[in-house]
Protein backbone atom coordinates (compact mmCIF):
# COMPACT_ATOMS: atom_id res chain seq x y z
CA UNK A 1 0.00 0.00 0.00
CA UNK A 2 1.22 3.51 -0.68
CA UNK A 3 1.46 5.85 1.95
CA UNK A 4 1.09 9.61 2.39
CA UNK A 5 4.95 10.80 2.21
CA UNK A 6 6.00 7.37 1.56
CA UNK A 7 5.69 5.86 4.98
CA UNK A 8 5.71 1.90 5.70
CA UNK A 9 2.15 1.21 7.53
CA UNK A 10 4.28 0.50 11.22
CA UNK A 11 6.22 3.95 10.46
CA UNK A 12 5.63 7.27 12.64
CA UNK A 13 6.49 10.72 10.73
CA UNK A 14 9.23 12.78 11.23
CA UNK A 15 9.34 13.08 15.18
CA UNK A 16 10.58 16.22 16.91
CA UNK A 17 11.14 16.36 20.67
CA UNK A 18 12.19 19.59 22.33
CA UNK A 19 12.23 19.85 26.56
CA UNK A 20 12.56 23.46 28.47
CA UNK A 21 11.76 25.78 25.48
CA UNK A 22 9.82 28.15 27.44
CA UNK A 23 11.24 30.54 29.65
CA UNK A 24 8.58 31.51 32.19
CA UNK A 25 6.98 28.30 32.72
CA UNK A 26 8.15 25.52 35.86
CA UNK A 27 8.68 23.01 32.89
CA UNK A 28 8.02 22.82 28.65
CA UNK A 29 8.23 20.53 25.73
CA UNK A 30 7.49 20.65 21.93
CA UNK A 31 6.68 17.62 19.98
CA UNK A 32 6.26 17.61 16.51
CA UNK A 33 4.67 14.27 14.67
CA UNK A 34 4.79 15.42 10.67
CA UNK A 35 3.10 18.83 10.16
CA UNK A 36 1.44 18.28 13.41
CA UNK A 37 3.13 20.64 15.98
CA UNK A 38 2.01 20.82 19.73
CA UNK A 39 3.85 22.87 22.39
CA UNK A 40 3.22 22.26 26.57
CA UNK A 41 3.75 24.55 29.71
CA UNK A 42 3.68 23.24 32.85
CA UNK A 43 3.49 25.48 36.29
CA UNK A 44 3.43 24.39 39.64
CA UNK A 45 3.61 22.23 41.89
CA UNK A 46 2.01 25.70 43.43
CA UNK A 47 -0.58 27.12 45.79
CA UNK A 48 -4.45 26.76 44.47
CA UNK A 49 -6.83 29.36 44.52
CA UNK A 50 -9.55 29.55 46.00
CA UNK A 51 -8.62 27.88 48.61
CA UNK A 52 -11.95 25.49 48.90
CA UNK A 53 -10.84 23.42 45.80
CA UNK A 54 -7.59 22.52 47.40
CA UNK A 55 -7.23 18.78 48.14
CA UNK A 56 -6.03 17.81 51.06
CA UNK A 57 -4.55 14.27 50.75
CA UNK A 58 -2.91 15.48 47.16
CA UNK A 59 -2.59 17.79 44.58
CA UNK A 60 -4.92 18.35 41.71
CA UNK A 61 -3.97 18.48 38.04
CA UNK A 62 -5.41 21.06 35.48
CA UNK A 63 -4.97 20.42 31.85
CA UNK A 64 -6.21 22.85 28.97
CA UNK A 65 -6.26 21.56 25.47
CA UNK A 66 -6.69 24.45 22.57
CA UNK A 67 -6.02 24.59 19.28
CA UNK A 68 -3.92 27.77 18.16
CA UNK A 69 -6.56 29.64 15.46
CA UNK A 70 -4.04 29.33 12.60
CA UNK A 71 -3.54 26.00 13.41
CA UNK A 72 -6.02 24.88 10.76
CA UNK A 73 -6.45 25.54 6.67
CA UNK A 74 -10.01 27.22 7.83
CA UNK A 75 -9.68 29.47 11.05
CA UNK A 76 -10.20 27.92 14.18
CA UNK A 77 -12.42 29.75 16.29
CA UNK A 78 -10.33 30.83 19.54
CA UNK A 79 -11.68 29.66 23.29
CA UNK A 80 -12.90 26.24 23.98
CA UNK A 81 -15.15 23.99 21.79
CA UNK A 82 -16.94 20.67 22.77
CA UNK A 83 -14.10 18.71 21.59
CA UNK A 84 -11.27 20.72 23.49
CA UNK A 85 -13.04 20.41 26.64
CA UNK A 86 -13.36 16.79 26.25
CA UNK A 87 -10.04 16.29 25.21
CA UNK A 88 -8.95 18.43 27.85
CA UNK A 89 -10.63 15.82 30.21
CA UNK A 90 -9.23 12.77 28.88
CA UNK A 91 -5.60 14.44 28.71
CA UNK A 92 -5.89 14.89 32.16
CA UNK A 93 -7.01 11.41 32.96
CA UNK A 94 -3.91 10.52 30.97
CA UNK A 95 -1.21 11.91 32.51
CA UNK A 96 -2.68 11.70 36.72
CA UNK A 97 -1.94 7.70 36.58
CA UNK A 98 1.79 8.89 36.01
CA UNK A 99 2.00 11.45 38.69
CA UNK A 100 2.90 10.99 42.65
CA UNK A 101 0.19 13.90 43.26
CA UNK A 102 0.07 13.07 47.06
CA UNK A 103 3.44 14.70 47.61
CA UNK A 104 1.98 17.61 47.50
CA UNK A 105 -1.29 18.00 49.27
CA UNK A 106 -3.17 21.70 48.65
CA UNK A 107 -1.49 22.26 46.13
CA UNK A 108 -2.15 22.12 41.49
CA UNK A 109 -0.25 21.62 38.83
CA UNK A 110 -1.31 23.25 35.70
CA UNK A 111 -0.85 21.82 31.68
CA UNK A 112 -1.36 24.32 29.19
CA UNK A 113 -0.79 22.81 25.62
CA UNK A 114 -1.39 24.74 22.61
CA UNK A 115 -1.58 22.68 18.98
CA UNK A 116 0.11 25.29 16.72
CA UNK A 117 -0.07 23.09 13.79
CA UNK A 118 -2.66 20.91 13.35
CA UNK A 119 -2.68 17.89 10.83
CA UNK A 120 -3.99 14.86 12.92
CA UNK A 121 -2.86 13.16 16.02
CA UNK A 122 -2.94 16.79 17.61
CA UNK A 123 -4.46 15.28 21.00
CA UNK A 124 -1.66 12.83 21.23
CA UNK A 125 0.98 14.89 20.35
CA UNK A 126 -0.07 17.55 22.86
CA UNK A 127 -0.13 14.04 25.84
CA UNK A 128 3.52 13.48 24.52
CA UNK A 129 4.23 17.19 25.29
CA UNK A 130 2.67 17.64 28.75
CA UNK A 131 4.38 14.27 29.62
CA UNK A 132 7.51 15.67 29.01
CA UNK A 133 7.08 18.99 30.34
CA UNK A 134 5.61 17.58 33.51
CA UNK A 135 9.31 15.70 33.59
CA UNK A 136 11.16 19.08 32.71
CA UNK A 137 9.69 20.75 35.64
CA UNK A 138 10.42 17.90 37.95
CA UNK A 139 7.63 17.06 38.76
CA UNK A 140 8.22 13.29 40.33
CA UNK A 141 6.33 10.31 38.38
CA UNK A 142 6.00 6.99 38.21
CA UNK A 143 6.95 7.20 34.66
CA UNK A 144 6.55 9.16 30.71
CA UNK A 145 3.46 8.94 28.74
CA UNK A 146 3.16 8.39 25.63
CA UNK A 147 0.23 8.63 23.01
CA UNK A 148 0.04 8.03 19.38
CA UNK A 149 -2.35 6.92 17.41
CA UNK A 150 -3.01 3.98 14.98
CA UNK A 151 -5.86 2.88 12.27
CA UNK A 152 -6.45 0.37 9.82
CA UNK A 153 -6.58 1.75 5.76
CA UNK A 154 -8.18 -1.06 3.76
CA UNK A 155 -6.37 -4.41 4.35
CA UNK A 156 -3.21 -2.33 5.85
CA UNK A 157 -3.24 -1.40 10.42
CA UNK A 158 -1.53 1.64 10.05
CA UNK A 159 0.19 3.84 12.58
CA UNK A 160 -0.16 6.91 13.15
CA UNK A 161 -2.36 8.58 10.79
CA UNK A 162 -1.51 12.21 9.20
CA UNK A 163 -3.92 14.07 7.17
CA UNK A 164 -6.56 12.71 4.73
CA UNK A 165 -5.53 8.93 5.78
CA UNK A 166 -7.82 10.03 9.20
CA UNK A 167 -10.57 9.87 6.75
CA UNK A 168 -9.81 7.00 4.49
CA UNK A 169 -9.24 4.76 7.80
CA UNK A 170 -11.85 2.38 8.94
CA UNK A 171 -10.96 3.82 12.75
CA UNK A 172 -9.07 6.19 14.29
CA UNK A 173 -7.73 4.94 17.51
CA UNK A 174 -5.95 6.87 19.82
CA UNK A 175 -3.96 5.52 22.87
CA UNK A 176 -1.78 6.85 25.85
CA UNK A 177 0.35 4.36 27.54
CA UNK A 178 3.10 4.12 29.76
CA UNK A 179 5.75 1.96 28.35
CA UNK A 180 7.48 0.91 31.49
CA UNK A 181 4.27 0.22 33.45
CA UNK A 182 2.48 -1.43 30.06
CA UNK A 183 -0.18 0.38 31.34
CA UNK A 184 -3.07 2.33 29.28
CA UNK A 185 -3.84 5.87 30.25
CA UNK A 186 -6.03 6.81 27.29
CA UNK A 187 -8.11 4.73 25.02
CA UNK A 188 -10.48 6.34 22.59
CA UNK A 189 -11.88 5.29 19.30
CA UNK A 190 -14.27 5.99 16.55
CA UNK A 191 -14.56 3.90 13.51
CA UNK A 192 -15.87 0.10 12.46
CA UNK A 193 -13.83 -2.83 13.33
CA UNK A 194 -14.33 -6.46 14.37
CA UNK A 195 -12.80 -7.09 17.50
CA UNK A 196 -9.85 -8.96 16.65
CA UNK A 197 -9.09 -6.02 14.43
CA UNK A 198 -9.15 -3.53 17.45
CA UNK A 199 -6.94 -5.54 19.28
CA UNK A 200 -4.19 -5.65 16.21
CA UNK A 201 -4.57 -1.74 16.16
CA UNK A 202 -4.34 -1.06 20.17
CA UNK A 203 -0.98 -3.43 19.66
CA UNK A 204 0.43 -1.49 16.76
CA UNK A 205 -0.07 2.23 18.55
CA UNK A 206 1.63 0.60 21.57
CA UNK A 207 4.51 -0.39 19.28
CA UNK A 208 4.46 3.10 18.23
CA UNK A 209 4.38 4.31 21.81
CA UNK A 210 7.66 2.64 22.53
CA UNK A 211 9.37 4.23 19.63
CA UNK A 212 8.48 7.72 21.09
CA UNK A 213 9.14 6.69 24.30
CA UNK A 214 12.60 6.31 23.53
CA UNK A 215 12.83 9.47 21.55
CA UNK A 216 11.23 11.46 24.67
CA UNK A 217 13.98 9.87 27.38
CA UNK A 218 16.60 11.13 24.48
CA UNK A 219 14.93 14.73 24.59
CA UNK A 220 15.06 14.91 28.21
CA UNK A 221 18.55 13.63 28.16
CA UNK A 222 19.97 16.10 25.57
CA UNK A 223 18.53 19.17 28.33
CA UNK A 224 19.32 17.41 31.60
CA UNK A 225 22.08 14.89 31.29
CA UNK A 226 25.66 17.25 31.22
CA UNK A 227 28.09 15.94 28.67
CA UNK A 228 30.80 14.22 30.24
CA UNK A 229 34.51 15.39 30.63
CA UNK B 1 -9.64 5.14 52.28
CA UNK B 2 -13.12 4.67 53.40
CA UNK B 3 -14.54 1.50 54.77
CA UNK B 4 -17.06 1.12 52.10
CA UNK B 5 -14.60 1.33 49.21
CA UNK B 6 -12.37 -1.14 51.49
CA UNK B 7 -15.02 -3.51 51.60
CA UNK B 8 -15.80 -3.21 48.13
CA UNK B 9 -12.35 -4.08 47.87
CA UNK B 10 -12.34 -6.86 49.89
CA UNK B 11 -15.66 -8.11 47.83
CA UNK B 12 -14.19 -7.88 44.75
CA UNK B 13 -11.44 -9.87 45.64
CA UNK B 14 -13.99 -12.68 46.09
CA UNK B 15 -15.53 -11.87 42.71
CA UNK B 16 -18.43 -10.28 44.44
CA UNK B 17 -20.01 -7.51 44.43
CA UNK B 18 -21.79 -4.66 46.94
CA UNK B 19 -25.62 -5.12 45.28
CA UNK B 20 -24.94 -8.82 44.94
CA UNK B 21 -24.29 -9.10 41.38
CA UNK B 22 -21.60 -11.02 39.39
CA UNK B 23 -19.13 -8.74 37.96
CA UNK B 24 -20.61 -8.82 34.52
CA UNK B 25 -24.57 -8.50 35.58
CA UNK B 26 -26.11 -5.34 33.94
CA UNK B 27 -28.78 -4.06 36.80
CA UNK B 28 -32.04 -4.75 35.71
CA UNK B 29 -33.59 -2.76 32.55
CA UNK B 30 -36.86 -1.46 31.28
CA UNK B 31 -37.19 0.51 28.05
CA UNK B 32 -40.61 2.37 27.57
CA UNK B 33 -40.86 4.32 24.24
CA UNK B 34 -42.98 7.11 22.94
CA UNK B 35 -43.21 9.13 26.13
CA UNK B 36 -43.50 12.44 25.42
CA UNK B 37 -46.00 13.27 22.91
CA UNK B 38 -44.45 16.32 21.65
CA UNK B 39 -41.07 14.85 21.08
CA UNK B 40 -40.90 13.40 17.66
CA UNK B 41 -39.04 10.17 19.47
CA UNK B 42 -38.63 9.85 23.34
CA UNK B 43 -37.48 6.89 25.31
CA UNK B 44 -37.34 6.63 28.93
CA UNK B 45 -34.82 4.13 30.32
CA UNK B 46 -34.05 2.65 34.28
CA UNK B 47 -31.22 0.38 34.67
CA UNK B 48 -31.46 -0.54 38.11
CA UNK B 49 -31.76 3.03 40.20
CA UNK B 50 -30.18 5.07 36.92
CA UNK B 51 -33.27 6.61 35.17
CA UNK B 52 -32.73 8.66 31.76
CA UNK B 53 -35.45 10.59 29.76
CA UNK B 54 -34.03 11.14 25.83
CA UNK B 55 -36.17 12.95 23.31
CA UNK B 56 -35.96 13.66 20.01
CA UNK B 57 -37.04 16.80 18.30
CA UNK B 58 -36.60 18.08 14.63
CA UNK B 59 -36.06 21.05 12.54
CA UNK B 60 -35.00 21.92 9.51
CA UNK B 61 -31.60 23.63 8.95
CA UNK B 62 -28.56 24.19 6.95
CA UNK B 63 -25.97 20.85 6.22
CA UNK B 64 -21.92 21.31 6.94
CA UNK B 65 -20.37 22.21 4.03
CA UNK B 66 -18.32 19.36 3.69
CA UNK B 67 -21.37 17.11 4.18
CA UNK B 68 -24.19 19.19 1.84
CA UNK B 69 -26.77 16.60 1.14
CA UNK B 70 -26.38 14.98 4.48
CA UNK B 71 -28.85 15.49 7.53
CA UNK B 72 -27.02 16.68 10.96
CA UNK B 73 -27.27 15.16 14.40
CA UNK B 74 -26.58 17.11 17.46
CA UNK B 75 -26.24 15.19 20.75
CA UNK B 76 -26.42 16.90 24.21
CA UNK B 77 -27.06 15.97 27.36
CA UNK B 78 -28.07 18.15 30.35
CA UNK B 79 -26.63 17.08 33.65
CA UNK B 80 -28.89 18.73 36.28
CA UNK B 81 -29.40 18.87 39.70
CA UNK B 82 -32.79 16.84 39.48
CA UNK B 83 -30.39 13.98 39.06
CA UNK B 84 -28.07 13.98 41.77
CA UNK B 85 -27.09 16.48 44.43
CA UNK B 86 -23.30 16.69 43.03
CA UNK B 87 -24.93 18.07 39.67
CA UNK B 88 -25.06 22.11 39.73
CA UNK B 89 -27.12 24.39 37.31
CA UNK B 90 -24.99 26.10 34.50
CA UNK B 91 -23.52 24.84 31.02
CA UNK B 92 -23.12 22.08 29.95
CA UNK B 93 -19.31 21.10 32.13
CA UNK B 94 -16.60 18.43 30.94
CA UNK B 95 -18.91 15.20 32.60
CA UNK B 96 -21.68 16.18 30.53
CA UNK B 97 -20.20 16.96 27.72
CA UNK B 98 -17.96 13.92 27.68
CA UNK B 99 -21.44 12.27 27.83
CA UNK B 100 -22.98 13.58 24.88
CA UNK B 101 -19.88 13.00 22.58
CA UNK B 102 -19.62 8.90 24.04
CA UNK B 103 -23.40 8.71 22.79
CA UNK B 104 -22.90 10.85 19.83
CA UNK B 105 -19.89 8.96 18.32
CA UNK B 106 -21.80 5.47 18.86
CA UNK B 107 -24.58 6.70 16.70
CA UNK B 108 -22.60 8.20 14.62
CA UNK B 109 -19.43 5.90 13.74
CA UNK B 110 -21.94 3.27 13.07
CA UNK B 111 -24.08 4.78 10.77
CA UNK B 112 -26.94 3.97 12.27
CA UNK B 113 -29.02 6.96 10.92
CA UNK B 114 -29.12 7.01 7.28
CA UNK B 115 -28.53 10.84 7.04
CA UNK B 116 -28.23 10.82 3.36
CA UNK B 117 -32.10 10.43 3.59
CA UNK B 118 -32.39 13.69 5.40
CA UNK B 119 -31.73 16.29 2.57
CA UNK B 120 -34.18 18.05 1.60
CA UNK B 121 -32.08 20.64 -0.47
CA UNK B 122 -28.78 20.19 -1.38
CA UNK B 123 -26.27 22.55 0.56
CA UNK B 124 -28.54 24.35 1.62
CA UNK B 125 -31.53 22.46 4.05
CA UNK B 126 -31.44 18.81 5.80
CA UNK B 127 -33.23 17.63 8.50
CA UNK B 128 -31.42 18.43 11.75
CA UNK B 129 -31.68 15.93 14.39
CA UNK B 130 -31.94 17.25 18.06
CA UNK B 131 -31.22 14.25 20.39
CA UNK B 132 -31.78 15.63 24.44
CA UNK B 133 -30.67 13.69 27.11
CA UNK B 134 -31.60 14.25 30.44
CA UNK B 135 -31.09 12.29 33.15
CA UNK B 136 -33.99 12.23 36.11
CA UNK B 137 -31.48 9.50 38.66
CA UNK B 138 -28.03 9.15 38.53
CA UNK B 139 -27.63 6.11 40.28
CA UNK B 140 -24.72 5.31 37.92
CA UNK B 141 -23.76 4.56 34.81
CA UNK B 142 -24.91 7.47 33.12
CA UNK B 143 -23.47 6.24 29.47
CA UNK B 144 -25.04 3.10 28.94
CA UNK B 145 -28.74 4.61 30.41
CA UNK B 146 -28.21 7.45 27.89
CA UNK B 147 -27.10 5.68 25.18
CA UNK B 148 -29.97 2.79 25.18
CA UNK B 149 -32.05 5.78 25.66
CA UNK B 150 -31.14 7.78 22.63
CA UNK B 151 -30.74 4.54 20.58
CA UNK B 152 -34.54 3.19 21.64
CA UNK B 153 -35.39 7.53 20.95
CA UNK B 154 -34.34 7.54 17.48
CA UNK B 155 -36.18 4.12 16.90
CA UNK B 156 -39.73 5.46 17.08
CA UNK B 157 -38.62 8.64 15.77
CA UNK B 158 -41.37 9.84 13.41
CA UNK B 159 -40.55 12.48 10.89
CA UNK B 160 -42.87 15.62 10.53
CA UNK B 161 -44.11 17.00 7.87
CA UNK B 162 -42.41 19.57 5.67
CA UNK B 163 -44.39 22.16 3.22
CA UNK B 164 -43.87 25.57 2.18
CA UNK B 165 -40.68 26.15 4.14
CA UNK B 166 -42.53 25.06 7.25
CA UNK B 167 -42.19 22.06 9.75
CA UNK B 168 -45.26 20.75 9.99
CA UNK B 169 -45.26 18.78 13.54
CA UNK B 170 -48.61 17.89 13.75
CA UNK B 171 -48.13 15.66 10.85
CA UNK B 172 -46.13 12.14 10.69
CA UNK B 173 -45.00 11.41 7.57
CA UNK B 174 -42.89 8.34 8.30
CA UNK B 175 -39.80 6.81 10.35
CA UNK B 176 -36.66 8.44 10.74
CA UNK B 177 -34.67 6.01 8.52
CA UNK B 178 -32.53 3.70 10.47
CA UNK B 179 -29.99 1.16 10.02
CA UNK B 180 -28.43 0.10 13.51
CA UNK B 181 -28.74 -0.39 17.46
CA UNK B 182 -25.51 0.96 18.31
CA UNK B 183 -24.93 -0.32 22.09
CA UNK B 184 -22.69 1.28 24.78
CA UNK B 185 -21.54 -1.04 27.57
CA UNK B 186 -19.34 0.33 30.39
CA UNK B 187 -17.03 -1.19 32.51
CA UNK B 188 -15.45 0.00 36.32
CA UNK B 189 -12.06 -0.85 36.86
CA UNK B 190 -12.10 -1.55 40.69
CA UNK B 191 -9.04 -2.46 42.43
CA UNK B 192 -7.72 -4.19 39.69
CA UNK B 193 -11.19 -5.69 38.17
CA UNK B 194 -13.54 -4.82 35.87
CA UNK B 195 -17.38 -4.42 36.93
CA UNK B 196 -19.52 -4.07 34.18
CA UNK B 197 -22.25 -1.71 34.67
CA UNK B 198 -21.07 -0.05 37.92
CA UNK B 199 -23.97 1.33 40.41
CA UNK B 200 -23.39 4.73 41.92
CA UNK B 201 -21.37 3.55 45.07
CA UNK B 202 -19.24 1.35 42.92
CA UNK B 203 -18.81 4.56 40.40
CA UNK B 204 -17.53 6.57 43.39
CA UNK B 205 -15.21 3.97 44.03
CA UNK B 206 -13.33 3.02 40.87
CA UNK B 207 -10.13 4.55 39.32
CA UNK B 208 -11.06 3.84 35.89
CA UNK B 209 -13.95 3.01 33.20
CA UNK B 210 -14.40 2.03 29.88
CA UNK B 211 -16.74 1.95 27.39
CA UNK B 212 -17.62 -0.09 24.48
CA UNK B 213 -20.50 0.55 21.81
CA UNK B 214 -20.67 -2.26 19.82
CA UNK B 215 -22.79 -2.92 16.38
CA UNK B 216 -25.40 -5.43 15.27
CA UNK B 217 -22.57 -7.42 13.57
CA UNK B 218 -20.63 -7.50 16.94
CA UNK B 219 -18.13 -4.69 15.34
CA UNK B 220 -16.79 -2.30 17.53
CA UNK B 221 -17.87 1.07 16.94
CA UNK B 222 -16.56 3.44 19.54
CA UNK B 223 -13.99 3.53 22.25
CA UNK B 224 -13.46 5.51 25.66
CA UNK B 225 -11.28 5.05 28.90
CA UNK B 226 -12.45 7.87 31.25
CA UNK B 227 -11.07 7.91 34.97
CA UNK B 228 -7.64 8.56 36.46
CA UNK B 229 -6.34 5.23 36.69
CA UNK B 230 -5.33 2.45 34.45
CA UNK B 231 -5.79 -0.25 31.87
CA UNK B 232 -4.10 -3.36 30.81
CA UNK B 233 -4.43 -5.05 27.63
CA UNK B 234 -6.09 -7.87 28.95
CA UNK B 235 -8.60 -5.85 30.84
CA UNK B 236 -9.56 -4.05 27.19
CA UNK B 237 -9.68 -7.39 25.41
CA UNK B 238 -12.18 -8.43 28.17
CA UNK B 239 -14.35 -5.63 28.15
CA UNK B 240 -14.29 -5.73 24.65
CA UNK B 241 -15.79 -9.32 24.88
CA UNK B 242 -18.43 -8.77 27.23
CA UNK B 243 -19.26 -6.03 25.33
CA UNK B 244 -20.12 -7.93 22.16
CA UNK B 245 -22.25 -11.06 24.39
CA UNK B 246 -24.17 -8.53 26.14
CA UNK B 247 -24.73 -6.13 23.70
CA UNK B 248 -26.71 -8.79 21.82
CA UNK B 249 -29.46 -8.97 24.85
CA UNK B 250 -29.56 -5.53 25.41
CA UNK B 251 -30.42 -4.73 21.45
CA UNK B 252 -33.24 -6.92 21.36
CA UNK B 253 -34.97 -4.79 23.79
CA UNK B 254 -35.01 -2.20 21.37
CA UNK B 255 -38.31 -2.21 19.30
CA UNK B 256 -38.21 -1.74 16.02
CA UNK B 257 -40.70 1.05 13.99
Amino acid sequence: MERMNNRKPDELRPVTMKVGILGRADGSAMVRLGNTVAIAAVYGPRELHPKHLQDNTKAILQCNYAMAPFSTIERARPGPSRRSIEISKVTREALEPALFLEEFPRAVIDVYIIVTQANAGTRTAGINAASLALADAGVSMRGLVTAVAAGKIGDEFVLDLEGEEEEQSSCDLPIAYMPNEKKFTLLQMDGDLPKEDVEKVIKLAVKGCEILYEKQRAALREKWIKEEI
Amino acid sequence: MNIQKQYMFDLIAKNLRIDGRAVDEFRPITIETNVISQAEGSALVTLGGTKVLTGVKMEVGEPFPDKPNEGVLIVNAELSPIAAPTFELGPPDEEAIELARIVDRGIRESKAIDTEKLCIEEGKKVWIIYVDIQPLNHDGNLIDASGISAIAALWTTKMPGYDNEKVIYEQKVGNLPMREKPIPMTFGCLNGKLILDPNIIEENAISSRITVTTKDNGNICALQKGGVGELTMEMIEEAMRISIEKGREIRKLIKTQ
